[in-house]
């Protein structure tokens, strides 16, 4: 006899709307933060923009007679004609922008449309943040369910290679994140997303002025627009590895939690 | 069986949601006027959360001569396609003129020569343009306060309108021109120049000759370039399309603050 699958009650109704929330308004943060982007897809690290060295661009350039999009990477140089950089043709026009115009919001050049559902999505950001940071700390849900324990920490090992398997937990385990969970969501609750906001407001000359410190601890106005951009692309990373484990770890299930609040905990394996 | 059916059906329902909502849903949602008057409250709510963390008299940060930018980008005109302009640039603007004009109690006329005689002010900034880069260059100027307070602004003057001789809309008259405004607390703010030098020369004309203004804690597009008058004004909304600037009218914030 095995024993009875358990439904445990998960997700908490306010981490479960902010939670979607979130989800909605940091695409629209991003095709519209693209958008920004597309308006000089080039980054530097610094105070000043350096025209002729970014760090990161993706730009048209000139290679004999034909016109190239060119990606550029800490210095190497990626031939992506078509997507990054340059896209068109010599008949039909050349289209030089960085990111295509598909991801993009809106979904053709206009700076100052993205601007505009960047910047009321940041303040729904900031507003919907601030409420699942105060509920997190207040309710305990950091301290009781993402903080890992002393084991946990020092048993990581394990939960990689068992990751590494698609070995996920049942039974007892089950009913908590595991720790490589709880670093993911402290790293992203914590500290990519509210970087996210640091840099963008460090970005902006009025905030400058009142806070230089915003420019010290980033190091320039570049360097802020540049760990905005690798920040937002390390929220995608994660979003892509999040909906990859909610895939294969019970989709239904997960969705579920996410939704009503209730998951099924399977029961733990009898032998062993 | 049923719930891989179940599955599925909302994976298809998910990926078709986020299809319309990302791509078509949200372009054709930017046309909507309501939906732009929603998105247009947060500039109200930026401005206002600025100007209460944002002490009036903060300063924008200078920079050390060994900061300025080798190549500042000259953005939008560079040669104003105007013939008293022209003229006047032909012969350095010897004969021209600047105008203080509105709600003053006393309009004034400066030749550059007077303005150059005034106490002046040298700052090294950055200017963070709209599109995302930065230049920093050194900027010398008549403090904007300097003019006002010589003028005399009347109690009803809210705005100081900054008329413009290049002509970004290419209309070929005055509703091209270009133009901008900023409200009184960027008015008097110390570091709010008009610039007649840049890097230690004379203003060039891709950069704004004669006169170029400086609000050096809003974006570039608020700082106009070839500005021939100025006046102050109790309201912005009756002039051009009511939004306070050439940029503002096509849809650009007029609290340029981010």
């Amino acid at each position: 006899m095995s024993e009875q699958q358990a439904v445990i009650y998960r997700h908490s109704l306010s981490i479960r709307v902010t939670h979607w929330v979130n989800a909605l308004l940091l695409l629209v943060l991003l095709m519209s933060g693209l958008q920004i982007f597309n308006a000089h897809p080039a980054l530097n690290f610094g105070s000043k923009t350096d025209f002729e060295q970014p760090l990161i661009a993706m730009e048209p350039m000139q290679h004999g007679d034909k016109v190239m999009g060119i990606t550029t990477l800490f210095g190497w140089q990626i031939d992506t004609t078509g997507v990054f950089g340059l896209a068109g043709s010599e008949d039909e026009g050349y289209d030089a922008r960085g990111f295509p115009w598909t991801v993009t919001l809106p979904g053709h050049r206009d700076l100052s449309m993205g601007r505009r559902w960047h910047f009321f999505f940041a303040w729904a950001f900031v507003i919907n943040g601030l409420i699942y940071l105060i509920y997190s700390f207040a309710s305990g849900h950091i301290r009781r369910d993402l903080a890992p324990t002393e084991a946990e920490i020092k048993h990581i090992g394990a939960s990689i290679s068992e990751h590494a398997r698609f070995k996920f937990p049942k039974g007892e385990e089950a009913k908590r994140y595991n720790v490589l969970q709880k670093l993911t969501y402290l790293l992203v609750a914590l500290v990519l997303l509210p970087l996210m906001l640091l840099t963008g407001l460090a970005m902006s000359p009025g905030m400058d002025a009142g806070y230089p410190i915003l420019l010290d601890i980033f190091g320039g106005r570049q360097s802020a627009r540049t760990i905005h951009f690798l920040a937002a692309g390390g929220i995608v990373l994660f979003v892509a590895v999040h909906l990859f484990m909610v895939l294969v770890s019970g989709v239904w299930n997960n969705l579920r939690s996410m939704i009503t609040g209730k998951y099924v905990v399977e029961p733990a394996e009898e032998t062993k | 069986m049923s719930n891989s059916l179940d599955r599925r059906f909302f994976l298809r329902r998910a990926a078709a949601l986020a299809g319309t909502l990302g791509l078509g849903g949200c372009d054709g949602l930017s046309d909507q006027p309501w939906v732009r008057r929603v998105l247009d409250s947060a500039e109200g709510l930026t401005r206002f959360t600025q100007t209460v963390l944002i002490p009036p008299s903060a300063l924008a940060r200078e920079y050390d001569e060994a900061e300025i930018s080798k190549e500042f980008k000259a953005n939008g005109s560079t040669n104003p396609d105007d013939e008293a302009y022209k003229a006047h640039a032909a012969n350095g603007f010897a004969d021209w003129k600047l105008g203080v004009s509105g709600l003053v109690e006393k309009p004034l006329e400066l030749s550059l020569a007077e303005l150059r005689a005034m106490p002046s002010r040298t700052q090294i900034t950055r200017h963070d343009c709209v599109e995302g880069w930065s230049c920093i260059g050194k900027w010398t100027g008549v403090p904007l306060k300097t003019l006002l307070d010589q003028a005399g602004l009347k109690a009803n003057a809210r705005y100081v309108v900054f008329r413009c001789a290049d002509d970004l809309g290419q209309t070929g008259d005055e509703d091209g021109k270009y133009y901008e405004s900023v409200g009184l607390e960027d008015a008097f703010h110390p570091q709010t120049i008009l610039a007649y030098e840049m890097n230690g020369n004379v203003l060039p004309i891709e950069h704004g000759a004669p006169l170029r203004l400086r609000v050096e804690r809003q974006l570039g597009y608020k700082m106009a370039k070839y500005v021939m008058r100025i006046e102050a004004v109790d309201e912005i909304a009756t002039i051009r399309g009511g939004r306070g600037g050439f940029w503002e009218d096509l849809g650009y914030e007029w609290y340029a603050g981010i």
